[in-house]
């Protein structure tokens, strides 16, 4: 019976802790929340010094959503390729190796990623801005004039490389278990290989497909380390992919921490308590989504 | 002489239920076709350079073997082909990434692979000295990742066993539910989450009302990331001990609990250990909580239950931020330094997971 219980408070340990990172943040960020003098959802700038600290997430949340999108934009359209080429295409052996690479790439800690993205990758973005910018300027999101280089652009491109392990081993495993009997029938109907996967792999896959994409949509919105060190840090609601610009949630809490007194690091708590509820929203549905495919292959 | 008329017949016949197909060699003809109208209409038009033509050649490549197998082999095993040579696209597209980052790591961050970098600290260091290493750093992730182990291991087996072994009914589905939910929690939110419970909280209760920033609250947010991860690979290895094992130790007579400790855990052992050591990997590359609640240090501290501390990670983070023309050959070498642990125990982990009988 003891040890019973040891293992019930242990399980339980979990809904404890999710349920004390809600109360937590919320009580340290009452005093923000109170002493904040504009509107904390709809106010753009961040000012928590002096004696009327106005402050607010909009430019942060946009900058969050703006740069998680675009991350998945480039992301999951090769996650995906790869997924396929790992489980369809590339020889069994070969796959093995190469699903190991990619595993070691999710393992690559991201101070890494960002830390490449801004000494090294910095330069090759640069140029493909001032060429986008040349060939496609009229476009407002390529627009800037310049300075190039730690931009929305850089930032979304470094988080979707960062992504792309997660994606693409979730939605491997994905097309994995389609059933063999389906992918004979499809190539004994006289299909090829790209209608086989068209007719018989998508769409048995596509719940744990739409489930792995929002995986990667939580990792992304919550990156810190590499976003604080590729973005450029200005608050400012725009569609700007090209000049310096770009902020989220998690890089401005990174960035802002250090210098910030206590009432600083409450205003920081408050707009981390946002993000922690946006982030646990996507994981609750992605997870909500595999749980009923699972019910559904269990029956199957 | 009829024989022969029908065989030809025949062998006619079955040449026109063959559909027409592209010869091997096409898909190199096409290719090279590709590299010189692209090298053409960029340089003729000064559009851009050589990556310039290399991506335009490999977006006519898709389009003139389309065309060509549309026109020799129909319109579907045109996009089967295209299809193919996507997908193979986005695989050699990921890889660039891959192995830049690696190039970069090895060039770069063997500018300071000294004794001086693993000896010393930071301490006194200043902008214009070339010295300086990551000591402080290297032992500060040593401790974090060891306590965050140390508290998270018989904390995520436990819940485990409770899943597998005990758990029914309404809180053992949420609780599976919400550990699966908890491994998308950002490590920034985790350490916030320290932050505002044992730094802004508990820490002033024993500390005259001061809020202490330490070693020990890094390895706390460290573990809630954890957590999850070892709960989860446990709860799988646990599963795939075979239920006759467990059948044959009730049938002996054997309490549940002495069952679960003696035959069900030391048979998932390996497995379980492989979760673990993914975890531990995981957690020794995080950066955000350690800045959060550890707050970074440039001298030497030991001591994790007070006063600042630095990690690995934190140090590059740092250095990235110094402006000095030592730094990025530091930060360099700490992330060099970092990867190669990480890349050590989830290799190493790897290993073990294939030399597990349980899982295959």
């Amino acid at each position: 019976m003891l040890f019973r219980g040891t293992a019930t408070f242990a399980g339980s340990m979990v809904l404890i802790i999710i349920a004390a990172i809600a109360v937590f943040l919320v009580v340290k960020a009452i005093p923000a929340f109170q002493d904040d003098t504009e509107n904390f959802f709809t106010f753009k700038e961040w000012f928590t010094d002096g004696d009327t600290p106005r402050f607010g997430i909009a430019a942060t949340a946009f900058g969050t959503v703006l740069t998680a999108a675009l991350a998945l934009l480039i992301a999951v359209p090769v996650a995906l390729g790869i997924a396929l080429c790992l489980s369809h295409y590339a020889h069994r052996r070969v796959a093995t190796t190469l699903s190991f690479i990619i595993d070691l790439l999710a393992a690559v800690p991201s101070v890494v990623f960002g830390l490449w993205g801004r000494d090294y990758f910095y330069e090759p973005v640069t140029n493909l801005s001032k060429w986008l910018h040349d060939t496609v300027g009229w476009l407002p999101i390529f627009g800037s004039e310049g300075p190039y280089g730690k931009s929305v652009l850089l930032g979304s491109i470094v988080l979707a490389i960062m992504i792309l392990p997660i994606v693409t081993s979730l939605s491997r495993e994905v097309f994995l278990q389609t059933p063999r009997e389906n992918q004979e029938a499809a190539l004994a109907l006289g299909s090829t290989k790209w209608e086989m996967i068209r007719t018989a792999v998508i769409p048995y896959g596509k719940a744990g497909i739409i489930a792995s994409v929002m995986l990667g949509l939580g990792r992304a919105l919550g990156e810190t380390i590499a976003l604080a060190l590729t973005l450029g840090s200005v608050f400012a609601i725009n569609w700007d992919f090209l000049g310096p610009g770009g902020i989220t949630i998690a890089s401005n809490i990174a960035n802002r921490f250090g210098e910030a007194d206590e009432f600083g690091r409450s205003a920081l708590i408050a707009s981390g308590l946002v993000l922690f509820a946006i982030t646990l929203v996507v994981n609750m549905a992605a997870r909500a989504i595999v749980y009923r495919r699972r019910e559904f292959v269990g029956s199957a | 002489m009829s024989v022969q008329t029908t065989e030809r017949v025949g062998l006619q016949n079955a040449q026109q239920l063959r559909t027409k197909t592209l010869p091997t060699w096409s898909p190199w003809a096409v290719a090279a076709a590709a590299l010189v109208v692209s090298f053409v209409l960029v340089y003729l038009t000064s559009w851009g350079g050589a990556v310039l033509t290399g991506v335009v050649a490999a977006v006519l490549f898709v389009l003139f073997l389309g065309i060509a197998a549309t026109v020799v082999e129909g319109s579907r095993s045109a996009r089967n082909r295209m299809a193919t040579t996507l997908i193979y696209g986005a695989f050699l597209l990921a890889l660039a990434p891959l192995i830049s980052v690696a190039w970069t790591l090895i060039s770069k961050g063997t500018t300071r692979l000294d004794g001086n970098f693993f000896g010393t600290s930071m301490n006194n260091i200043g902008a214009f000295d070339e010295k300086g290493g990551a000591y402080h750093a290297i032992i500060g992730t040593l401790e974090q990742a060891g306590i965050a182990t140390l508290i998270t291991v018989p904390l995520g087996i436990l819940g485990a066993i409770y899943i597998v072994e005990y758990g029914r009914g309404f809180l053992a589905n949420a609780i599976r539910f919400f550990v699966d939910v908890m491994t998308g929690i950002p490590s920034i939110v985790s350490g916030l989450f320290i932050l505002s419970f044992w730094v802004f909280t508990v820490t002033p209760l024993f500390n005259n009302g001061q809020a202490r920033y330490s070693g020990f609250a890094a390895a706390l947010s460290l573990s809630v990331l954890m957590l999850p991860t070892v709960v989860r690979s446990t709860e799988e290895m646990l599963r795939l001990v075979p239920s006759a094992l467990r059948e044959g130790a009730y049938a002996l007579g054997v309490a549940r609990w002495k069952t679960i400790v003696s035959i069900v855990l030391p048979t998932a052992g390996p497995g379980i250990v492989t979760g673990v050591m993914l975890a531990v990997a995981r957690a020794a590359g995080e950066t955000a909580p350690v800045l959060l609640v550890a707050g970074g240090l440039s001298s030497i501290n030991f001591n994790v239950f007070s006063g600042n501390q630095s990690s690995l990670s934190l140090y590059v983070f740092e250095q990235a931020g110094v402006a000095s023309e030592f730094a990025p050959g530091r930060a360099w070498t700490a992330a060099l330094t970092l990867v190669v642990l990480v890349l050590v125990l989830t290799v190493a982990a790897k290993l073990l997971a294939r030399r597990n009988k349980l899982a295959r």
